[in-house]
């Protein structure tokens, strides 16, 4: 038994150890954007900042347009959200009803889940191109609007939604739209809660698809408008880091309120 | 008199009923079909396009003008296949993939262990700084490491410099910036792995070891026999998503080095993207990523297969 509370502090500290340097990258984001320019350059560097200012912050919004990148960014995220209506609704479909073709929908959707993303960006482009949605917030969210996975996810969970409540409902007259909308979602909102922060850090992370779909300035993303910064002629860290720590803040908060939904949905992808 | 009133009002709601606009036979065909067309749209059909596209000689002026646009055959492949640069990403990548794959794996493997060892407050707290890393977006993470790795300022040469060690050129040496863009990868990555081990972990009974501890197995032990046989799934997930995550390898390097420097951090994704993107070669991009496609396919297939093999 002690033998086991040594070995328990021992891989403890070698646990604190390895968080630490999880941690520290994103300490030093938050430390160096804190940072006026010149001290920035110091060498040695400094760990905390001698002088605190939140410039680089404000440059972000003034001197450059992220502002704007961020609006782009919400609304993407928003669209996402609409995505995630349809996931909800065919996940239903899958789970509670017996219709023709159900099988073999079924396994088109998760045939998809082996398409990778770079056989698909081209022709993606190429498609939107010629409905005349490249460049436009709506082209950005399109392609990752709908996944297999989080169909797969809500058809798991609601086919555990009894059918005689359905029943119940349809001998009452109500229609399958008002019981998809006021029984089966309302039912359903542990998952929809999994699959909203998943949403939620997707549509916020996305830079491949609004890099390949936004030319026009006025249509890029947080993530597009700070990995541009890195292409400046004289590099401005604090400027760099600034811009990062607004991409990673606000996902560092939902995750500590969300961490529960999150660890079930990546656990759910993987084993089930 | 009220009596009948309802009598008489009871037979036109069975009629409403029968005659609402989504029909109950209809109603799993329209709830699936939005998200079934988007899904189709962009993978099923993509394939299509680009296997298509990727016999033309589709470019920035065949795409104002589609007259123009020709089938050549199986020219964009020959082209493909004799340029150097498409061997350097394809042994690029094959690189990130010997390299990440086993390191992710073992390394996130052996901190899913560790986490688990206790359930007291302490290592429950430990685990958000493993996970945080994997919800972060990757471009932030890259722009982070790459002013750490700068080579004027950055902090790892100073901390470095204090060891007595020269400078390193992290991301302007060819070979060190293959290893540095992948580290960062590797930091990012083990964060979701871990979360999948963890759950795993969980799962498993801890009847099982409470017995092995009665009849005298170390913990060592106790990890090799019962542990890791049971986790074989969880294993052989985790490896299969890293290999095809490491195929896609991409943001890292579009960031860090622009798959510089002279093409030595180039992987395929970033081949393709600055094919079809930068030098609008639409139809030759399309070739090369059909290229990817295939090879993915291949390797995912074989590692479903030997699992077949293991435990029928």
């Amino acid at each position: 038994m002690v033998r086991r509370r040594t070995n328990g502090v021992l891989v403890g500290t070698f646990l604190a150890a390895g968080a630490l340097l999880t941690a520290f990258p994103f300490l030093w984001m938050l430390s160096t954007s804190l940072k006026p320019l010149p001290e920035s350059y110091n060498y040695p560097p400094s760990v905390l900042p001698t002088t605190i200012t939140l410039d680089s912050y404000v440059a972000l919004f003034t001197h450059f347009e992220f502002g704007r990148y961020l609006v782009n960014t919400i609304v993407v995220v928003l669209i996402g959200f609409v995505g995630m209506f349809l996931m909800a609704m065919a996940g239903y479909a899958f789970a509670k009803f017996r219709f023709r073709g159900k099988n073999a929908l079924f396994m088109l959707v998760l045939s998809t889940l082996m398409v990778p993303i770079q056989v698909t960006m081209i022709p993606t482009y190429l498609i939107l191109n010629s409905v005349k949605l490249t460049d436009t917030l709506l082209g950005i969210a399109l392609p990752t609007l709908v996944s297999a996975f989080n169909i797969f996810l809500f058809r798991q969970f609601m086919t555990t939604i009894p059918d005689e409540l359905l029943e119940a409902a349809r001998l009452d007259g109500a229609g399958e739209l008002r019981i998809l909308l006021s029984i089966v979602l309302p039912i359903s909102k542990p998952i929809l809660a999994v699959g909203g922060v998943l949403t939620f850090v997707t549509g916020w992370n996305s830079f491949l698809w609004p890099l390949i779909i936004a030319n026009d300035q006025q249509n890029y993303t947080l993530s597009v408008g700070i990995s541009l910064l890195n292409k400046q002629l004289a590099i401005n860290p604090p400027l760099q880091m600034a811009g990062a720590s607004l991409m990673v803040v606000p996902i560092v908060i939902v995750f500590v309120i969300f961490q529960r939904y999150i660890v079930q949905g990546f656990t759910m992808s993987g084993l089930r | 008199m009220t009596a009948t009133a309802a009598r008489r009002e009871a037979p036109p709601r069975r009629v409403t009923l029968r005659r609402t606009w989504l029909p109950s036979r209809l109603a799993p065909y329209a709830f699936v079909a939005p998200a079934l067309v988007c899904l189709v749209t962009f993978s099923v059909v993509s394939i299509f396009v680009a296997a298509v596209v990727s016999l033309t000689n589709l470019d920035i002026s065949g795409l104002a003008d589609f007259s123009q646009v020709r089938f050549i055959g199986l020219g964009n492949y020959q082209a493909l296949f004799g340029d150097p640069a498409f061997w350097e990403a394809l042994g690029n990548t094959a690189f990130f993939v010997i390299l990440g794959v086993p390191i992710l794996v073992i390394g996130s493997l052996s901190i899913a262990i560790g986490l688990n060892y206790s359930r007291s407050w302490v290592f429950r707290a430990l685990r958000t700084f493993y996970f945080v890393p994997a919800i972060t977006a990757i471009v932030a993470i890259s722009l982070i490491w790459g002013n750490l790795y700068n080579s004027q300022f950055g902090l790892l040469n100073w901390l470095l410099s204090l060891a007595g060690l020269g400078p390193v050129p992290w991301l302007t040496d060819p070979t060190i910036a293959k290893f540095s863009v992948a580290l960062v990868a590797i930091w990012r990555g083990s964060g979701l792995d871990t979360i999948i081990f963890l759950a795993a972990l969980q799962a498993i009974p801890p009847e099982y070891y409470e017995a092995a501890a009665i009849d005298g197995a170390r913990e060592w032990r106790q990890i090799f026999s019962i542990t890791l046989p049971l986790m074989r799934f969880a294993i052989f997930f985790v490896t299969v998503t890293a290999l095809i995550g490491w195929m896609q390898f991409f943001d890292e390097p579009y960031v860090l080095t622009q798959g510089g420097p002279v093409h030595a951090t180039t992987s395929m994704s970033l081949y393709i993207y600055q094919q079809g993107f930068r030098y609008n070669a639409f139809a030759f991009a399309s070739a090369a990523s059909i290229v990817l496609f295939a090879i993915i396919a291949v390797v995912t297939a074989a590692q479903l297969r030997s699992r077949r093999g293991d435990d029928g």
